[in-house]
């Protein structure tokens, strides 16, 4: 009976004192951002090494997995209609295709051509959120191979999210389906701005919520494309976001309001880019460059490293 | 029996890890509708029933620090919530058989319940968004069940490395007592 209370209060003070370690480690990595270095570092021998390899594993027997799965004559069938779908909704795409897409096409393309000289690097995913309720994942790169935080992501030419964390062979990575992720989007065709928010209960359908569009004369249709708007102060210009799904009118009339299919496949996100400048570098080259053209001696604002 | 207690301390750690690692790779694989069962809760849970409270905060408090050093923006906020589940599920130990699983299965649904609407409290209600029976349905919910679904399959193997470790302390004990 004596051990048992003994060992009782033992256990007490266990949790006082790691509640403790807790509570100190929250309020120094609330203030500074040095302190948490250490345990950085210490991922990145011990955990992020071995997540790397869990996943390749974990890829390689879902790969298996489907191998078995999958028999080779469907694969071939399913192959040959792929090629009909293909054929049939690019056709289709010509007949639709009006003066309009035309020009929105180009626009895009120029956009492309303007931004297609960002400097980007690959990487791959390890890590997944270990919860339900974020959408964060880990990629193996980072500031050994130049990663910094506020950088974009993207996989194929749709922005995935903004590197919110780094460490030397790693970053945490928030995508823009997240629930707290807001990113500043605009209408490519008529420039109309607006919020694009990521939303928990909307992602298993595969949407995200678009917000405060001025609700003008321009007409914003399903499928225009939406990408990240001039004003955003993370994200660099002209990213694709995604397609609008839905739009209506808000009940105050001045706004509009509705869904976005995002460009990328959020499930199954394996492999990314890293566009190796942030909107702050973009903006003080600018900034410096109009600088030096006025001829000032003074560069404020310019080196926002 | 310090030999053993070395051997019990490297396999709480092994396990801390490869659950922590499962949890933040391959779970994607099995996820269902976006979902994933919460398989550090489990651990977590029946270390602190099977052998007390001090081992479960620890096994609590080493996943948790590992999540947030992941992921966390703050270091210490998992490792705080999974050494109180630790510490709770550990006050029953008292009236814990390892034969039965319903006794575990309650702990374990309990506290990842709890744990959800804690995750609720303090990274959405604190931030201003309130539609609980969205989230509760659409989160809370289903990860329960997807929880106990995967209880099944992950506590039956802790049980079985537990009871492997206490035969051989018994043996050993009665070797020396």
């Amino acid at each position: 009976m004596k051990k048992r209370s003994s060992s009782g209060i033992s256990n007490k003070y266990w949790l006082l004192f790691l509640s403790l370690i807790c509570i100190a480690l929250m309020v120094l990595s609330a203030f500074s951002e040095q302190a948490t270095g250490v345990f950085r570092v210490l991922a990145n021998v011990t955990v992020v090494p071995l997540q790397s390899g869990v996943n390749h594993i974990g890829t390689w027997l879902g790969d298996m997995n489907d191998n078995f799965e999958t028999m080779e004559m469907l694969r071939t069938e399913n192959q040959a209609l792929q090629t009909e779908v293909n054929r049939l909704s690019a056709e289709n795409n010509l007949l639709v295709q009006d003066k309009f897409e035309l020009q929105r096409l180009q626009e895009l393309f120029q956009l492309d051509q303007q931004y297609a000289d960002y400097e980007t690097i690959g990487a791959r995913v390890v890590g997944i959120s270990g919860n339900n309720w974020f959408n964060n994942f880990t990629i193996n790169r980072g500031s050994l191979h130049g990663v910094r935080v506020d950088m974009n992501i993207i996989a194929g030419n749709g922005l995935v999210g903004i590197v919110t964390d780094v460490g030397p062979t790693w970053s945490t990575v928030r995508s823009i389906i997240d629930d707290v992720s807001n990113v500043s989007g605009m209408v490519l065709a008529t420039s109309d701005r607006t919020i694009v928010r990521g939303d928990l209960t909307l992602i298993n359908e595969g949407r995200m919520r678009f917000e405060q569009m001025e609700n003008n004369e321009n007409p914003v249709a399903v499928g225009d494309q939406i990408v990240t708007s001039y004003i955003s102060n993370l994200f660099l210009q002209g990213l694709l976001i995604g397609y609008i799904s839905e739009v209506n009118v808000d009940s105050n009339n001045l706004t509009r309001s509705g869904y976005i299919v995002p460009a990328v496949d959020f499930q199954n996100i394996q492999e990314v880019l890293v566009i190796m400048q942030t909107k702050a570098d973009v903006v003080g080259m600018e900034a410096e460059s109009i600088a030096e053209e006025m001829n000032e001696t003074t560069d404020s604002g310019a080196g926002e490293n | 029996m310090k030999r053993l207690k070395l051997k019990r301390f490297f396999i709480g750690v092994a396990l801390v890890l490869a659950v922590v690692l499962i949890q933040t790779t391959v779970l994607n694989l099995i996820a269902i509708a976006n979902i994933r069962p919460n398989l550090i809760i489990i651990l977590t849970a029946s270390f602190g029933f099977m052998r007390g409270s001090k081992e479960g905060m620890f096994v609590g408090f080493g996943a948790g620090l590992l999540l947030d050093i992941l992921f966390g923006n703050i270091i210490g906020f998992y490792a705080l919530i999974y050494l109180v589940f630790g510490f709770l599920n550990g006050l029953f130990q008292q009236i814990y058989l390892d034969e039965d699983i319903k006794l575990p299965i309650l702990l374990i649904s309990v506290s990842s319940f709890v744990y959800g609407l804690f995750i609720y409290f303090f990274h959405f209600v604190l931030r201003g968004v309130f539609d609980f029976f969205h989230l509760l349905n659409a989160i809370i919910l289903p990860e329960l069940i997807y929880t106990i679904a995967a209880t099944l399959g992950l506590y039956p193997f802790i049980l079985f490395i537990n009871r492997k470790l206490e035969t051989e302390e018994k043996r050993r004990a009665s070797k020396f007592g």
